[in-house]
């Protein structure tokens, strides 16, 4: 009955996936330090620079890397594109482990943690605060993450009573699965106009800012599904599913051409663009950005390049640094304390060590729950 | 068909117009300044950089000294710091070779960045004082507050399993309280040359605004440690920027300035007069005001959902019917 399957290749005890562990294990002794002797003792964190990789990688990239189910969702269900339904079920799993990750990166970050079920409370609720809307907003798109995906633990456990009474409201969940993303993945840009002057004029686009996240992220969402499906067409050996990604390749083109209209075109009207030309770190950080924002433009505006799997591939790679590297250099390389200020900021080891280490969470358990769970869809010759 | 596609194309245009600003939602101003509000009128020309009120403030909060090293143990802070909520800094004017002393504090700003960004509204702003103070109970460590202050004043303890955030609550703090028991700030208390006075905004403001009409040259008796004080120092009159920092600057503070060197000199950043907590405030409430867009674009969602799923899964039916009747 169920158009998925797991993986036939069942052993899970494999070199990639001990090595994955290690690489996790080490993420966990070194939070086990930052709880025991603070933040400090593992971040470089300093008191010019609150925010270090593990809001900007973790969470703000994080989840934005994390949008394929959001973004295929949109697809599948509210644009009722069905043929893409093969892929909604991987995506779905990928954002699960990345939003759960993010979440939990943004709690081992809180400098208070203990008190953090403040933001719940009614009666310390702050509305004027975007940061309270993201931290709402993820908390519990999490939850519905784990609602969409439900039915293939009820599918694995041939739980069937329970599957068909949330297959009757799933379309509720699926709903409110679209809209929080819509709502804090715009917010992570607004995150930035309150910093005003601290974020460089490169990045600071002010009222644009939700605009310019949200067209990233969902332009990050459809290049990660090119990129997982890509990735588990050649690590599992699986057949090619470029007849369905090259449709989302079309999206990300209309996506990409509208963001850096807007992008330039705020850029030019603030009279921000010939800081781009400065020749400093940062205005090369922007060129190289903007590269990687256009490559995928280029590639994916020819529909004979759009046909190749491997060209698509290296449009949606492109697209995900470039999408990554925008919210890098709005929140930390175009980002400075004050103008004046000499404090630095780069992340220590062990605090790049934990981010990795999330990562190889994160692969680590997609890995297990493909080979266990019926995710990917089935091979009909294999 | 026709309909799907208009509610279809509403609803995409109801996320895109919500994520955008549409020029019709009204604007958030800054926010107004409360008559009774406290603050403090710092004269760089007047200070001598003594640092009385950087020891005072350490010792009013019992906050440690930030030694160089332990050969050295006195306080040399450098900065601001978790530990150091007041300093007395030094900067060297480019043009003249002279140097000339900045007072470094909560600005207490009447329109605060950090209040307007706390998810839990652990930094408050008092309704009546002004006095930007900070509960720590309530808050969950985020540090959004650090860095959306313009002026780089909460500091967190990073040092600490427990930390927690520290910045200058004008003494008037739970425990301290100096404000409520009409006494003065401890930075303004000890101040020996009236470089640092107390007093409500507008007789600071006004205050500031006579030193600005001075000749540079004449004498003037300059008020020590408050605006209500008897006190008075009489001195020569500097050459002023013409200029009251924290007038305007991101919709204005209860702390004030003056200056003989620029302000871009002593560090301090040029703000813009609208507040930025008023710009990310109207982003925000122009697209989750009263709720209505979200829900107008839920509601949108739910129907295509809905039905895009029904019709999947009669389609499925009808696939699995057909199959069976042609195995049959």
């Amino acid at each position: 009955m169920s158009e998925h399957q797991a993986l036939s290749n069942k052993k899970l005890f494999t070199l990639p996936t001990l090595i994955l562990a290690v690489i996790s294990f080490i993420a966990v002794v070194i939070l086990a330090k930052r709880f025991i002797y603070g933040l400090g003792a593992v971040t470089n964190l300093n008191d010019g620079y609150p925010w270090g990789i593990w809001v900007v990688y973790d969470v703000v990239v994080g989840t934005g890397l994390a949008c394929g189910g959001y973004a295929m969702a949109l697809v599948v269900y509210i644009a009722n594109k069905g043929k893409y339904h093969p892929l909604v079920r991987p995506a779905l799993l990928a954002s699960l482990f990345g939003y759960t990750l993010g979440g939990i990166s943004a709690f081992i970050d809180m400098g208070r943690y203990w008190n953090f079920y403040n933001m719940f409370l009614p009666s310390q609720m702050n509305l004027n605060s975007v940061m309270l809307e993201v931290g709402l907003c993820v908390t519990a798109y999490c939850i519905v993450l784990f609602i969409e995906f439900a039915p293939v633990f009820f599918e694995r456990f041939k739980m069937h009573g329970l599957r068909e009474k949330l297959d009757k409201v799933l379309f509720i969940f699926i709903a409110i699965g679209v809209l929080l993303p819509t709502m804090h993945q715009s917010s992570l840009g607004s995150l930035l106009i309150a910093m005003g002057y601290k974020v460089d004029i490169l990045w600071q686009s002010s009222y644009l800012m939700p605009l310019f996240a949200i067209l990233t992220a969902l332009a990050m969402g459809f290049s990660i599904v090119i990129f997982e499906a890509s990735m588990v067409t050649v690590g599992f050996k699986r057949h090619s599913e470029t007849h369905l990604l090259k449709g989302l390749g079309k999206v990300i083109q209309t996506l990409l051409a509208v963001f850096l209209i807007l992008r330039f075109g705020d850029l030019i009207m603030r009279d921000a663009l010939s800081s781009a030309f400065s020749g400093t770190f940062k205005a090369n950080m922007f060129l190289l950005e903007s590269l990687l924002f256009i490559v995928p433009l280029v590639i994916l505006s020819s529909s004979k390049q759009r046909n190749k799997g491997s060209r698509l591939f290296i449009a949606g790679f492109s697209m995900l640094f470039a999408g990554a590297l925008y919210r890098f250099n709005a929140f930390l390389i175009g980002w400075t304390p004050n103008a004046t200020d000499t404090v630095v900021y780069f992340p220590s080891s062990q605090e790049l060590l934990v981010s990795i280490g999330i990562i190889a969470m994160e692969i680590l358990a997609y890995i297990l729950f493909v080979k266990m769970l019926p995710v990917l869809p089935k091979e009909e010759h294999a | 068909m026709d309909r799907r596609k208009f509610l279809k194309m509403a609803s995409t245009g109801a996320v895109i117009a919500t994520s955008s600003v549409s020029g019709t939602v009204q604007a958030r101003g800054n926010l107004p300044i409360s008559d009774q509000a406290v603050g403090m009128l710092f004269d760089a020309t007047r200070c001598i950089g003594c640092r009385a009120c950087v020891v005072e403030c350490k010792d009013i909060n019992g906050m440690p000294p930030e030694s160089a090293s332990p050969d050295a143990p006195w306080d040399n802070a450098q900065d601001l710091s978790a530990d150091t909520l007041n300093i007395i800094k030094a900067h060297k004017d480019e043009n003249s070779d002279d140097f000339s002393f900045i007072k470094r504090n909560c600005m207490h700003c009447v329109d605060a960045g950090c209040v307007s960004v706390c998810p839990v509204s652990a930094m408050i702003k008092d309704p009546v004082t002004g006095i930007v103070s900070h509960d720590p109970d309530a808050c969950i460590g985020c540090r959004y507050c650090v860095a959306a202050c313009p002026y780089n004043i909460p500091k967190y303890e990073y040092d600490e399993a427990l930390g927690q955030i520290q910045k200058c609550q004008l003494c008037n703090q739970k425990g301290v309280e100096r404000i409520d028991n009409n006494q003065l700030p401890g930075c303004a208390e000890v101040c020996p040359t009236g470089a640092n006075i107390y007093g409500t905004r507008e007789e600071l403001l006004a205050e500031a605004k006579r030193r600005l009409a001075l000749k540079p040259g004449d004498r003037y008796d300059y008020k020590l440690n408050s605006m209500d004080s008897s006190h008075y120092q009489e001195g020569t009159v500097a050459e002023y920027q013409p200029r009251v920092y924290g007038e305007f600057e991101g919709g204005g503070t209860q702390v004030l300035l003056l200056a003989g060197t620029s302000f871009e000199t002593l560090g301090m950043p040029d703000l813009p007069e609208k507040s930025y907590a008023s710009v990310s405030e109207t982003v925000q409430h122009s697209i989750y005001g009263g709720f209505a867009a979200p829900a107008a674009v839920l509601g949108g969602l739910l129907f295509l959902a809905r039905r895009n799923i029904k019709a999947e899964k009669n389609n499925a039916e009808q696939a699995k019917k057909d199959k069976e009747e042609k195995d049959s």
